[in-house]
């Protein structure tokens, strides 16, 4: 047995477990009948539905021949939303402003142009412009400095 | 006359100053997202979706609806001057657009596109003001049964219009409709799927994951092409077309926007599928079909007057029935309800100045985009020259802040990072993220007309096969999904959907 689609297989894989997972968890839902359908039902039937899908994409994967999946770029997935999750842990403890900052420097440098130069002046443009725009500008309330600095 | 009262209506609403302002923003912000690949008007829309909590209803709804469809006058340009689709709905246009401007004919290819989107923006907005309020006064009559049929129908539609492999896509609306059912369930308050936490007992933002996955997954995924991006070939010399440009433009524009107007209708990207169909049936009528790819008009005329006219024909099921049919039109859903407007068929006789208004602003909207694109196109070029690694930290700091202030929430931005990471595995294993994102907003839609029709019937469910509505709309869902399963129409979407890559 080969695997002749991997595209079909890894997805189906993921299919299976998502709703089959879905499945087991839903068990702990009321499912109640067909008339009235309790919180359970659904989420049971969609699981069902998923996980066959995905059995089906499966079993299909070692049948019908398919492309190669295209190479993963781990390190630039990381860094994009990596960059992301840091705005968000800085976002409250040192404020709006430090946070812009860290996240285009650091989203910026998974770039193969990437400067420091050309990064910092970026990264204090766009501070600014969003300082103007989101918190002068549109009045969301947002600190522009965060509670570790007493904001 | 009603129509002409009506339309009197949407004409004093869209001409206030306000309403013209945010029209030209709206179409402004939308050509230049459309000219800049990499960021698209979903992600662009719900960055934007925390500004419309100030503006008047009216105002926030004729912004956003500018922005769509002003994108896809944009995307034409970076197709033709760079080589590059600016939205994935100008991929058609790509091919003779681009080798047009490789001939110097880059100002006659802009201004065809110009041309035939303004011709089949005019058209559409017509068909949608006519359309429109018979079809609300139909959906006033459907009960949940119709409902939760209709969603049936859309989202098979859907798969239908989805590229690769059908199976996976399938899969795709299920596991959205699963994520979409996260949080507490109405009639029971249980916690579903929640973890234990408290964030999620809501449920997850659509914005979030839409934010995620199309702008999140996207910038991974054009960094890994950094190297061949953006060459500018051709420069914009004369902008107008000849008397023989105009005479063979005349049949593919009116072809494009009827193709555009039915297509964009359905669920899924209308739109897209719009801009294929339109360029396939060019080749297939043509005389010299050999000469496609190599520089016809017509090649441009037909994609780029379908997208358009499917964008906005894409806003008559959000009008009238209050259901998304694409990601956008759930934001713009999004924005109603921010407004505290419930959508639904009751939006045309409850909201008339909202509804007309928004109609006539289309319109107006693509005067302002035929004076934005053509005359001031060298201003678009310079656009599209700013390099991506400036674009896209600047991208994401809108989606970051974006998402954080739709409820104050780091969850939600660590959240949205998640979906990036989904978006950007999905992508790879060629598993579409529009049928997963429509299944998401349409799970917990489902799951309550399916309940409440199951009581309605007392657990019978064949009255969904009794009630005529519901029965002819589950039929022609069985006989899309028949017609697409058979071997001969598989092949042609095969073939349609291949000429992309």
């Amino acid at each position: 047995m080969t695997i002749r689609n991997p595209k079909d297989f890894w997805s189906g894989l993921l299919f299976l477990a998502v709703g089959g997972t879905a499945v087991l968890l839903a068990q702990k839902y009321k499912l109640g009948t067909a008339f009235k359908m309790g919180p359970g039902y659904f989420p049971t039937a969609l699981g069902g539905l998923l996980a066959l899908v995905g059995l089906l994409a499966v079993l299909r994967s070692f049948i019908r021949p398919g492309t190669a999946i295209e190479p993963f770029h781990w390190r630039l997935l990381l860094m994009v939303t990596g960059s992301t999750v840091l705005f968000g842990l800085l976002m409250r403890g040192a404020g709006l402003s430090v946070a812009v900052l860290a996240l285009v420097l650091a989203s910026s440098a998974a770039s193969i142009y990437f400067r420091w130069r050309t990064a910092l002046i970026l990264a204090a443009g766009l501070t600014v412009m969003t300082v103007l725009l989101f918190v002068k500008g549109l009045g969301l309330p947002i600190s522009l400095i965060g509670t570790w600095f007493g904001g | 006359m009603d129509l002409l009262t009506n339309l009197a209506l949407g004409f004093d609403t869209a001409l206030t100053f306000y309403n013209l302002l945010y029209c030209f923003i709206g179409v402004f912000i939308g050509t230049l997202i459309g000219v800049l690949p990499g960021i698209g008007p979903v992600a662009t829309i719900a960055m934007l979706l925390p500004v419309t909590f100030t503006l008047a209803p009216v105002s926030a709804m004729i912004m956003l609806a500018g922005i769509y469809y002003g994108a896809q006058y944009g995307g034409s340009t970076s197709a033709i001057l760079i080589n590059l689709p600016g939205e994935v709905t100008s991929v058609a246009t790509v091919l003779d657009g681009h080798a047009m401007a490789k001939q110097g004919r880059a100002g006659v290819a802009l201004a065809t596109a110009a041309i035939g989107s303004f011709v089949a923006g005019t058209i559409s907005t017509f068909l949608l003001a006519a359309f429109a309020p018979p079809l609300a006064e139909l959906a006033l009559k459907f009960g949940p049964h119709e409902y939760f049929a209709l969603m049936v129908l859309g989202l098979v539609a859907s798969i239908v219009l989805a590229h690769g492999s059908l199976l996976r896509a399938v899969g795709m609306i299920l596991l959205g409709l699963l994520l979409g059912l996260i949080g507490a369930d109405v009639n029971s308050g249980a916690q579903r799927f929640t973890f234990d936490i408290p964030e999620l007992a809501d449920g997850v933002g659509f914005v979030v994951a839409a934010m995620g996955m199309f702008g999140l997954g996207e910038i991974a995924r054009n960094l890994e092409n950094e190297a061949t991006r953006n060459k500018l070939v051709g420069s914009v010399t004369t902008l107008m077309p000849t008397r023989e440009d105009f005479r063979r433009m005349v049949g593919p524009i009116l072809r494009g926007t009827f193709i555009g107007s039915a297509l964009g209708i359905l669920p899924g990207n209308g739109a897209l599928l719009a801009s294929f169909s339109a360029y396939s049936v060019e080749k297939k009528i043509s005389k010299t079909p050999e000469q496609f790819g190599k520089g016809m008009i017509e090649g441009v005329a037909a994609p780029e007057s379908a997208n358009n006219a499917g964008a906005q024909t894409s806003f008559i099921p959000m009008l009238t029935l209050g259901i998304p049919s694409t990601p956008v039109m759930a934001l713009m859903i999004g924005a109603l309800i921010i407004q505290g407007i419930q959508p639904g068929p009751t939006v045309v006789t409850n909201q008339p100045a909202l509804f007309w208004g928004l109609i006539v602003s289309m319109w107006i909207g693509n005067v302002f985009l035929l004076i934005l694109n053509l005359p001031l196109v060298g201003l678009w070029v310079r656009m599209i020259m700013v390099p991506y690694h400036m674009l896209y930290p600047a991208i994401l700091v809108f989606c970051a802040i974006g998402v954080y202030s739709l409820s104050s929430s780091t969850f939600d931005v660590h959240l949205m990072a998640l979906f990036g990471v989904l978006g950007y595995v999905f992508a790879k294993l060629e598993c579409e993220p529009a049928p997963m994102l429509l299944g998401f907003l349409l799970g917990p839609m489902m799951e309550e007309y399916l309940r409440r029709a199951m009581i309605i019937s007392r657990g019978d469910a064949t009255t969904f096969l009794t009630r005529p509505i519901s029965a002819s709309m589950l039929i022609i869902a069985v006989v899309v999904m028949v017609i697409v399963l058979l071997p001969a129409i598989r092949k042609t979407r095969e073939v349609a959907f291949k000429e992309e890559d």
